[in-house]
């Protein structure tokens, strides 16, 4: 275990990549006298951001609520629908057939229509960011819930559990990680649904910034808006990342990290 | 420790049953068959088993030979095709309480610490746990894991694993235990170790034991009975009385009585073509 294999030398690795990239960026945009129209150095974007950070960040913060509403809705209703289709053969039937079937659907074909529905708010963009998360989701929370071992039921069963006891104590906890998983995809999902919903009508958000520099070739913005994308999204990845860690510290992927290796 | 033990023949229900009072377990004319696309396969077939109120019996047979099928038919976890299962006189419809129940895999609940899994009977009853919990101290300290009650299953080795799920077994001190084939994922000197541990309990607290093996050593081992199994369809063959001083150590297995039961059961085997004789 050298030093770049090392916690602090992993972030150290990526830290530096991303300066010789914007390094290399920055030198060739003034090597090759690319036109900022096109191109922007990265110190140009940078000082925008860094000028206005107020504007910047209300900005930030309406996507990122927009995001953060559409992922809560989903998880709570996903669960629910999971729960359902997992007990009830008719739910499975009806309401799995209509998931898959909507989910074929490109979401920004729909996006129109809920602008006409809720109006140019963030209800739309919550709606959307909600509507394209909320299918990995209930897809990994059905293949949690029903992973629990055989021989797991007939203890519950033994025991005389109800079907609530079985579920909440037993089947949801085994499921969580699964769950996570569809969360993490989830999670980038709404953020994209976000951003669709501000490209087709809205007054604020990193989608209208970049939708409103567009035309009058504001690439500097552009760029800054997307920075901040790139920053907002692996933060919220991460965030959902830090929450498996708590949440489900005995999960097999972890059980390398500190735990004691079991000798028989 | 005095709790554990508990006495078969005062604990018969209302001493009106006194004539079936040594009989805890009757099944009679048992059938089980699966129903599949292939077609029926007969997983038992005319079972007929009385298992005494205290006795420790084994359920012994090759794989596919239903001897699961059997356990799980007196935990009440199957619907059985014809026949009856009678525990104290009374048919089981649903999963009878006063009955723990012990599986190969340990399914223990990584999320809860080894003192909250022995406790999941007691939750699943709604019982206060508080009161439970010097019982669930007391047993792990039977098994010697006491100073493991608040890790977790995922930082134990699979042989205390299994301990934690016979404590979880016993929790609720039923008079009845159903163990299926619980050391059959263990390698052999941990396995030995169980046996020696499990014996060493039945011997201090005469529980009605129900143990289901593939391997004719452990059976003869642990058990006042075997019942050997055949397959195709899963049948009983034989009943055998295991007349072994008790309490059993594990150098019990080179005398030459053990021995014989041993060759015994292996030519039961060898006569239903189930092993082959070498040269």
């Amino acid at each position: 275990m050298g030093f770049w294999s090392s916690k602090k030398g992993r972030v150290l690795n990526v830290v530096l990549v991303l300066i010789g990239f914007c390094l290399i960026w920055e030198a060739a945009v003034h090597v090759f006298a690319i036109k900022a129209f096109l191109l922007p150095p990265p110190s140009k974007v940078i000082t925008d951001i860094v000028s206005q950070p107020l504007w910047y960040g209300m900005h930030t913060l309406v996507t990122l609520k927009e995001t953060a509403l559409g992922f809560a809705l989903a998880v709570l209703v996903g669960l629910i629908m999971a729960i359902g289709i997992v007990f009830s053969r008719f739910v499975e039937q009806t309401l799995y057939t209509f998931l898959v079937a909507m989910n074929s659907i490109p979401k920004v074909a729909i996006a129109p229509l809920f602008i006409v529905w809720f109006g140019a708010g963030i209800e739309p963009k919550i709606a959307i960011a909600f509507l394209i998360a909320v299918f990995p989701i209930v897809i990994d929370t059905v293949l949690g819930l029903r992973s629990v071992e055989p021989d797991m039921l007939d203890l519950a069963r033994s025991m005389r559990g109800s079907a609530m006891q079985t579920l909440w104590k037993i089947r949801f906890p085994t499921a969580l990680p699964s769950m996570f998983a569809g969360m993490k995809v989830g999670i980038s999902f709404a953020f994209i649904g976000s951003i669709v919903g501000e490209f087709v009508a809205s007054q604020a958000g990193l989608g209208f910034v970049i939708d409103s520099a567009q035309p009058t070739f504001d690439t500097t913005r552009i760029f800054a808006a997307i920075l901040l994308l790139a920053v907002v999204g692996t933060a919220l990845f991460y965030v959902i990342e830090l929450a498996e860690r708590t949440f489900i510290p005995w999960h097999v992927s972890r059980r390398r990290e500190g735990a004691p290796a079991p000798s028989h | 420790m005095s709790e554990l033990v508990r006495d078969p023949v005062t604990e018969a229900p209302n001493g009106a049953s006194d004539a079936v009072s040594d009989v805890y377990v009757r099944i009679s004319g048992l059938d089980k068959t699966y129903h599949s696309e292939r077609g029926d396969v007969e997983a038992l077939k005319a079972i007929d088993l009385d298992i005494r109120g205290g006795e420790f019996i084994s359920i012994l047979g090759p794989s596919g030979c239903g001897k699961s099928t059997l356990l799980k038919c007196i935990a009440g976890l199957e619907d059985l095709t014809a026949g009856a299962v009678d525990i104290r006189g009374r048919p089981v419809t649903a999963p009878p309480l006063d009955t723990g129940i012990v599986f190969q895999r340990d399914v223990l609940l990584d999320w809860r610490s080894v003192l909250d899994n022995v406790l999941l009977p007691i939750e699943f009853a709604r019982l206060k746990t508080r009161n439970w919990r010097e019982k669930a101290l007391e047993l792990l300290h039977l098994f010697e894991l006491e100073a493991f009650a608040d890790r977790f299953p995922w930082e134990l080795s699979g042989g205390m694993r299994q301990r934690v799920a016979i404590c979880r077994g016993l929790i609720r001190d039923p008079a009845l235990l159903l163990m299926d084939e619980p050391f059959g994922a263990l390698d052999a000197i941990t396995r030995d170790e169980l046996n020696l541990e499990l014996e060493r309990i039945w011997e201090r607290t005469h529980k009605t034991i129900v143990f289901i093996t593939h391997s004719i050593p452990e059976a003869v081992f642990l058990s006042s009975r075997v019942v050997v199994m055949s397959r195709n369809p899963g049948r009983i063959v034989e009943v055998l009385d295991i007349e072994l001083d008790r309490p059993r150590a594990l150098d019990i297995r080179e005398t030459p009585a053990f021995t014989k039961y041993v060759r015994h059961i292996r030519e039961t085997f060898e006569g239903l073509g189930i092993m082959k004789r070498g040269r």
